[in-house]
């Protein structure tokens, strides 16, 4: 089945001789360096975190209690055995930072999956809703966004209680009211246009209107925000975690790591700096990915 | 002008309504009874607790609950702490400047460099300064900013031993608050080094809060100024004979700055949102780490009086900046 869909695919290409839309945006994306980089940065992490239990040397819990706090392989007292060094119970650095991956990716995707599907929905409400529906929903997201994000997701924490997932709902929470924004304007748009109006005409019901034939004309700056809020929420589900109000500890989230590191600052180092680097690298490599998306899917919106 | 300043305010009005319905149900919400965490160890007798249940209209129908916080709001009452007994409302306010001096101080930080940061990349543009600048701002905007203040303490206050760790003046110094600046009032008591201990206290935690508005101006005013320095009358401003640093500092920056004003001013939401970890982190007695407190203490007013006041205040700064927009482009007054 798989296989004569790609053949077709393939026949119908060549038949085309016309550059696939997939290569298109490839040519439009490695244009920019940065953003290659940032994708092979984010693939690798990617399998990282897929294959975390393989990768790893030891179990992210496992407590060696003859080596705590032992610095890294290249300070003196550091060896082999633990190249990124120990943290305060004697748990291996490397290993821990190794499964840390899998949280970070897995609230990610978890946050982005959620906010943009459920704002793409409303968004798409608000856009062909009589006016005072659209007007309420818009009034709801003001008042979402007029608390400071982190703040509300703090509370919103608090109230539900600080667990990985709860921090996950409470960032998804806040992040979505820039997706209702962004396909209310884009539906805004694209509503008087020939092609709905030809598709009304010919008696599309609101619901082929809304999800077939005006979202995918809508998905370009929606992929963008994904891209870009993937990284908010890694960074806010860190932020929570080291406030004590994410993961909790023994977990690698590594957010929390550093919660459980701020002790020893003045006097082990590498405790601190590692997770923290984890997560500026993951974060840096796909906000270098979402500016070369933003450059190869949406022209208008490209920063000259 | 009026017109849009009234339909601004129009819908300043619901929205606060919902920010004040949003902070009222927080606490209805939260886990635990108010009162039996009130009481705190010791516990209480039935009587009283129903006792205090009335006092506090946690008998009344919600409406009525909600009215009289309303009407509470209104009046400057936000019901008092569980913990110090002292109203929401004064402990804002003690606490309050020194998160602005914090704020003001970053944003100071962030404009100073950013705007000029953003100006020599654009004229660069594609040059090495350009992606050196973009680079460096990218890595700013992707920061943890709980983890870079972490680092600057290792590297000035660990490794350096240029700056203290935490709090807003050495413990040697003691003088009454006249402005709530703690740079201000420790020039104002005339004590030798008070105005050094002060401003080396607030050097690292300006610096950690400064990052991502900083590189979010630099970004915004580069772009600003490509935008600009496209249009035909940079053209005709440079064919005058201009000098370049004539043409870039005022022909196009002051055109470009109108969008870089927008972001300067919702960046105080980011701000106060970052202030959260910033003074967690330097033990900065300001609104942010009082709030983070307050929610591990489970002092719920706290909370709920503390989550209004930083969202009223950030709607307010909102507004402002709206107006202005409007004020100085006329465009955007006819939406």
């Amino acid at each position: 089945m798989a296989d004569a869909s790609s053949q077709t695919g393939k026949s119908l290409a060549g038949v085309d001789r016309r550059p696939g839309r997939l290569k298109e945006f490839w040519s439009y994306f490695s244009e920019n360096r940065g953003a290659v980089f940032g994708l092979y940065v984010f693939a690798a992490f990617l399998i990282v975190a897929v294959f975390a239990p393989l990768l790893a040397p030891y179990d992210p819990s496992t407590q060696f209690r003859g080596h705590t706090l032992q610095p890294p392989v290249w300070q003196a007292g550091g060896e082999w055995a633990f190249p990124l060094g120990t943290d305060a119970v004697g748990r291996d650095m490397l290993s821990r930072l190794i499964h840390g991956a899998r949280f970070s990716f897995f609230v990610g995707i978890v946050v982005v999956v959620v906010a943009a599907s459920g704002g793409i929905v409303v968004g798409l409400l608000a856009g062909f809703a009589p006016k005072w529906l659209d007007t309420l929903i818009m009034r709801l997201m003001d008042i979402i966004l007029a608390f400071p994000s982190l703040l509300l997701a703090l509370v919103l924490v608090a109230v539900l209680g600080p667990t990985l997932l709860n921090a996950m709902i409470a960032i998804a929470l806040v992040l979505q009211p820039h997706y209702v924004r962004l396909t209310r304007a884009s539906v805004l748009a694209e509503r008087s246009k020939d092609y709905v109006v030809a598709s009304r005409v010919a008696g599309a019901g609101r619901a082929r209107l809304m999800f077939i034939t005006v979202l995918p004309n809508c998905l370009a700056p929606i992929i963008v925000q994904a891209a870009l809020s993937f990284s908010t929420a890694i960074l806010d589900a860190a932020a929570l975690g080291f406030l004590g109000m994410g993961a909790q500890p023994p977990t690698p989230e590594w957010g929390t790591m550093l919660a459980d590191a701020r002790e020893f600052v003045l006097r082990a180092w590498w405790v601190v700096t590692f997770p923290g680097l984890a997560i500026l690298i993951t974060v840096l490599a796909i906000n270098l990915m979402g500016d070369g998306l933003r450059d190869a899917l949406d022209p208008k919106l490209k920063r000259s | 002008m009026l017109k849009f300043a009234l339909s601004r305010l129009g819908t300043f009005v619901p929205t606060f309504l919902g920010v004040a319905l949003i902070s009222f149900a927080f606490i209805r919400v939260l886990p635990g009874d108010p009162i039996i965490v009130m009481a705190g160890e010791r516990g209480l007798s039935e009587a009283r607790y129903e006792e205090l249940r009335q006092q506090y209209g946690f008998n009344d129908p919600l409406w009525v609950q909600f009215w009289d916080y309303l009407t509470g709001i209104l009046r400057g009452d936000l019901g008092e702490s569980f913990v110090t007994n002292r109203p929401v409302w004064d402990e804002f306010f003690s606490l309050f400047p020194a998160t602005v001096e914090l704020s003001l101080c970053a944003i100071i930080i962030a404009i100073a460099l950013g705007i000029p940061a953003g100006v020599i990349a654009a004229v660069n543009r594609g040059k090495f300064f350009d992606r050196a600048l973009m680079s460096t701002a990218l890595i700013g905007y992707s920061m943890p900013i709980f983890w870079w203040a972490l680092l600057l303490i290792i590297v000035f206050s660990g490794n350096l031993g240029w700056t203290p760790v935490s709090g807003r003046i050495g413990l040697l110094y003691y003088f009454d608050d006249v402005t709530g600046f703690m740079l201000i009032d420790s020039l104002l008591s005339g004590q030798d080094g008070a105005f050094g201990s002060a401003v080396s206290h607030l050097i690292l935690p300006s610096i950690a809060l400064s990052t991502i508005p900083l590189a979010v101006i630099a970004r915004q005013t580069r772009s600003a100024m490509l935008e600009v320095l496209s249009e035909d009358y940079i053209r005709t401003a440079r064919a005058k004979g201009l000098s370049p640093g004539r043409v870039n500092g005022v022909h196009a920056l002051r055109n470009a700055m109108i969008p870089v004003i927008t972001v300067i001013g919702l960046s105080v939401g980011t701000l106060l949102a970052g202030a959260i970890l910033t003074e967690t982190i330097f033990s900065w007695p300001g609104i942010g780490k009082w709030m983070v407190d307050s929610i591990f203490r489970r002092d719920y007013p706290v909370v709920q009086g503390g989550l209004l006041m930083i969202a009223v205040i950030v709607m307010i700064v909102n507004l402002f900046v709206d107006l202005m927009y409007g004020l100085i482009n006329p465009k955007i007054r006819k939406r």
